[in-house]
C-alpha cells in the first residue's frame, strides 16, 4: 500500500489542549482511606461506603487482567489520583449560563455545538438544535413524565432504593478487576430510570471530560428501563493532550425490564496518544446490560481514541424473545491499540442478538475483536447473526478477530461473517480521478465500510461521528 | 486541447511507452487501437497520472498546461476523464454521495456554487436514463455488485456528470452487448461538441460503426505506428495488426 494513504493518518489531536480551570484534586494513592474519602466528598450514605469498601477489598485480592490482544507498561495504581472535580462543578449548573466560561471555550476549541456544550458541562439536553429553549424545558419535560435523569451520586441520596436494587446487579463488584476498582473509587457518572410505559421524549446526553493530570477516570453510570418504556442514550467522551498515559475504567450497567429498550449509543474520542505512541487513556471499560422479556438492547459504538483500549458491551438476554445488538466502529492509528467487542449470552427462548463490528486500522496500530455468542441450554430457538468486518489502510498495522461461539442447545441457530480488505491504490485513485482530493477519498471509503453501524447512530451522532473519522485519519495519505 | 511530445514512460521498471507523439484538436475523436500490452491502457494511466507509471521523459500539455505538473486531482478537475477498463467499487459509498462530491469538486474549480442536492439529483435521474440505468443504482454503492455492462453505463453517466473537456475510454465497449454498446455509443455521440474531445481505446471496429472517429491510431510497443481514418480500422478488422509489424514499421 502507497505511502499515501500513511501519511494521511498522521494528524494532530483537536481535542489536545488543557484547560487552566482549578479544580480539587486528591494527592495520587489508593487505600480504604481513598475510598473513604471519595465516599465523604459525595455525602454517601453509610451503605454506598460499605458497598464501596467491599468493592475495594474484592479488588485487592485480584489480578489484572493479561488476555487481551493489547501491551501496555504496568499500571502503578498507587501513582492515580482518584478524585478531582472542577471547582466550579461543585454546585451543578442548571443552564449554560452558570457554567464556568474557561470550560465552554474549551468546548468551543473542540468546536462542540451549544447544545452539546450542555450537555458537556452536565446539562442534560436533547438533540433539537435549538439548545437555549431545550435547556430551559428539558428538566420540566423529564419531569413531566417521570423520567430522573441525574449524577449517580445525587440518585445515591435520593432514590436509594433504586440504586440498592439495581447497582452492581448487571457488572457485579468482583465481575472483573477494573469493575471492581470502578465499584470502590467510582466519582461519578450518570443514572437514568424510565417509568413504566414511558417513552423518553429527547435523547438523554452526557460527555464525560478528563481534564486533571494524572487523573483517573472512574464514571459509573446505571440505566433502568422500567416495563415497556423507551430511552436512547448517548454519550461521548474527550481527553486533553499528556504524555503521561491516564486511566479510564468505567462501568455502565443497563436494565431493560419486560417489554422495554434502551438504546446505547458511544462516540469515544478520549487522546489516543502522539504519533510515536506517547501518552494517551487505557480505557478499560466494562458495560453490560440485561435485557428481559421481550426488552431490547442495542450498543452502538465509535471508537476512535485511547492508547489501549479494552471494552466488551454485552447483553444477558435473560427474558424470552429478548433481543440484542451490538453495532460497532473501532479505529486505531498510529500505535493505538484496542481489544474491542461484545458478549451475547442467551438465556431466555427466541432471544436474538446481532453483532455488526467493523475495525479500521491504519499506521501501526492493532485492533481485535473478541466476542463470545454462548447459548444457553435453556434457550431454545435462539438465533445469532455476527459480521465481523475489517478495512486496513497500510500495511504496517493489523486486524485479529476472535469470535468465539459456545452453544449448548442444539436449536440455536448461528451465522458468522468475517471479511477483510484494504483501502486498495485503485478505489483511490478512482477517487481522485473523479476529482476528490487523497483525503476526502479515504475518509469517504472508510465511512462508506462503516455506513451499516453509522445508521444505527441518531442523526446528529452520526454526523458526529463521520467528522471524527475524518479527522481520526487525517494525514494518512498525502 | 492535447499536445504529446516523444513521451517515454515506464511502470514497475519496465519501460512501455516508448516516444508517443500525438495531437489533438478540440472536437475531435481519436480512436487507439493495438495489440494487448501495446501500451494503450498505460497511455491512459500516464496522462491521467496514476500512481506506479512513472514519466521517464516527454511532455503532454493539457490545454496549455503541464499535465505532468498537476496531481491526479487536479487534471481530473481541469477536465480530464478516464472512463475505466475495470471499474473498481467502493463498498458502502452512495453513487449519489460519490458524484455529487466529484461534480462539486469540478465546480469548485471553475469557480461555479455546489449544486443543491435537489437539482444534483435530478440531474443525475436524467443522466442516469441516458444511458439506461435504473435512477435505483444511484443509491447503490458504487459499482457495488454491478455487472460488467453495468459499470461501463456508470462511467458514461460519470462523464455525463462531470462534462469533461477530454473523455479517455479504455475498452469501454469490452464486455458489452450490442444493446449496451448502442446506449454508450449514444451517450458519447451526445457529448461530441466542438469544444470537448475523445479519446477511444478499443479493439473493435464495431464501436467505431458508432462513434465515428476523426483519426484511428494503431499502437505497438509503446508509439504510434500508423495513423489513419476510419477506413485504417476496417482494414486491421480484416487483416488483424500482423502486416503492420510484418512492414516494419
Ligand atoms: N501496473 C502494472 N504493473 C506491471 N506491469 C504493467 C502494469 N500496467 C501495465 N503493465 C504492463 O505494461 C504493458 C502494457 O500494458 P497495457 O498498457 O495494459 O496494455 P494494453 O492496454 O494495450 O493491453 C504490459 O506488458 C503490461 O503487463
Ligand atoms: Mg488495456
Amino acid at each position: 500500500m502507497s505511502e499515501q494513504v500513511e501519511s494521511l493518518i498522521r494528524k494532530e489531536y483537536a481535542a489536545g489542549f488543557h484547560s487552566a480551570i482549578e479544580s480539587d484534586t486528591l494527592a495520587p494513592g489508593l487505600d480504604e482511606d481513598t475510598v473513604r474519602f471519595i465516599s465523604a466528598q459525595k455525602q454517601e450514605p453509610e451503605w454506598m461506603l460499605d458497598w464501596r469498601l467491599k468493592a475495594f477489598r474484592a479488588w485487592q485480592e485480584m489480578a489484572e487482567p493479561t488476555w487481551a490482544h493489547v501491551h501496555y507498561p504496568e499500571i502503578d495504581f498507587s501513582s492515580i489520583s482518584y478524585y478531582s472535580a472542577p471547582k466550579s462543578m461543585k454546585d451543578r449548573p442548571k443552564s449554560l449560563d452558570e457554567v464556568d466560561p474557561e470550560l465552554i471555550a474549551t468546548y468551543e476549541k473542540l468546536g462542540i455545538p451549544l447544545h452539546e456544550q450542555a450537555a458537556l458541562a452536565g446539562v442534560a439536553v436533547d438533540v433539537v438544535f435549538d439548545s437555549v429553549s431545550v435547556v430551559t424545558t428539558f428538566r420540566e419535560k423529564l419531569r413531566e413524565v417521570g423520567v430522573i435523569f441525574c449524577p449517580i451520586s445525587d440518585a445515591i441520596r435520593e432514590h436509594p432504593e433504586l440504586v440498592k436494587k439495581y447497582l452492581g446487579s448487571v457488572v457485579p463488584q468482583k465481575d472483573n478487576f477494573y469493575s471492581a476498582l470502578n465499584s470502590a473509587v467510582f466519582s461519578d457518572g450518570s443514572f437514568v430510570y424510565i417509568p413504566k410505559g414511558v417513552r423518553c421524549p429527547m435523547e438523554l446526553s452526557t460527555y464525560f471530560r478528563i481534564n486533571e493530570l494524572n487523573t483517573g477516570q472512574f464514571e459509573r453510570t446505571l440505566i433502568i428501563a422500567d416495563e415497556g418504556s423507551y430511552v436512547s442514550y448517548l454519550e461521548g467522551c474527550t481527553a486533553p493532550m499528556r504524555d503521561e498515559n491516564q486511566l479510564h475504567a468505567a462501568v455502565v450497567e443497563l436494565v431493560a425490564l419486560d417489554d422495554a429498550q434502551i438504546k446505547y449509543s458511544t462516540v469515544q474520542n478520549w487522546y489516543p496518544g502522539d504519533k510515536e505512541g506517547k501518552g494517551g487513556i487505557y480505557n478499560f471499560v466494562t458495560k453490560r446490560g440485561v435485557a428481559h422479556k421481550n426488552a431490547r438492547i442495542s450498543w452502538t459504538q465509535v471508537e476512535t481514541g485511547s492508547a489501549v483500549t479494552w471494552k466488551y458491551p454485552s447483553c444477558i438476554l435473560k427474558g424470552d424473545n429478548s433481543v440484542g445488538e451490538f453495532y460497532s466502529v473501532a479505529l486505531t492509528n498510529n500505535f493505538q491499540q484496542a481489544d474491542t467487542g461484545t458478549k451475547m449470552i442467551h438465556l431466555g427462548k427466541n432471544t436474538r442478538s446481532t453483532i455488526v463490528a467493523k475495525g479500521i486500522s491504519a499506521g501501526r496500530s492493532n485492533s481485535a475483536y473478541r466476542g463470545l455468542v454462548r447459548i444457553n441450554p435453556t434457550a431454545d430457538g435462539a438465533r445469532n447473526y455476527t459480521q465481523c468486518d475489517s478495512l486496513l489502510i497500510g500495511d504496517r498495522c493489523g486486524a485479529h478477530t476472535f469470535p468465539y461461539i459456545e452453544t449448548k442447545n442444539a436449536s440455536a441457530v448461528i451465522e458468522h461473517e468475517a471479511t477483510t480488505s484494504k483501502v486498495s491504490d485503485d478505489q483511490l485513485f478512482l477517487c481522485q480521478q473523479r476529482g476528490l482530493d487523497a483525503e476526502k477519498a479515504v475518509s469517504m471509503i472508510v465511512n462508506g465500510f462503516c455506513r451499516e453501524v453509522f445508521k444505527e447512530l441518531p442523526m446528529e451522532f452520526a454526523v458526529e461521528a463521520g467528522k471524527l473519522l475524518e479527522v481520526s485519519l487525517e494525514g494518512s495519505v498525502g | 486541447m492535447l499536445e504529446i511530445h516523444e513521451l517515454f514512460a515506464k511502470v514497475e521498471g519496465k519501460q512501455i511507452l516508448n516516444g508517443l507523439n500525438l495531437s489533438i484538436k478540440p472536437g475531435e475523436v481519436h480512436a487507439i487501437m493495438g495489440p494487448n500490452g501495446s501500451g494503450k491502457s498505460t497511455l491512459g494511466n500516464v496522462l491521467t497520472g496514476r500512481a506506479g507509471y512513472e514519466v521517464i521523459s516527454g511532455d503532454a500539455s493539457f490545454n496549455g498546461k503541464n499535465l505532468f505538473d498537476l496531481e491526479v486531482e487536479e487534471r481530473a478537475r481541469d477536465g480530464l476523464f478516464l472512463a475505466f477498463q475495470y471499474p473498481v467499487e467502493i463498498p458502502g459509498v452512495s453513487n449519489m454521495e460519490f458524484l455529487k462530491a466529484s461534480v462539486d469538486a469540478r465546480r469548485k474549480h471553475l469557480g461555479l456554487l455546489d449544486l443543491s442536492s435537489f437539482d444534483f439529483m435530478k440531474l443525475a435521474r436524467e443522466s442516469s436514463q441516458k444511458v439506461s440505468l435504473d435512477p435505483a443504482f444511484l443509491k447503490r454503492g458504487v459499482n457495488e455488485g454491478f455487472s460488467g455492462g453495468e459499470k461501463k453505463r456508470n462511467e458514461i453517466m460519470q462523464m455525463m456528470l462531470l462534462e469533461p473537456s477530454l473523455c479517455i475510454l479504455d475498452e469501454t465497449d469490452s464486455g458489452l452487448d450490442i444493446d449496451a454498446l448502442q446506449v454508450v455509443a449514444a451517450g458519447v455521440n451526445a457529448m461530441r461538441s466542438s469544444s470537448r474531445s475523445f479519446i477511444v481505446v478499443t479493439h473493435y471496429q464495431r464501436l467505431l460503426d458508432y462513434i465515428v472517429p476523426d483519426y484511428v491510431h494503431v499502437l505497438s510497443q509503446g508509439k504510434i505506428v500508423r495513423t489513419g481514418d476510419k477506413e485504417l480500422a476496417r482494414e486491421l478488422e480484416a487483416k488483424g495488426y500482423g502486416w503492420l509489424e510484418e512492414e516494419g514499421v
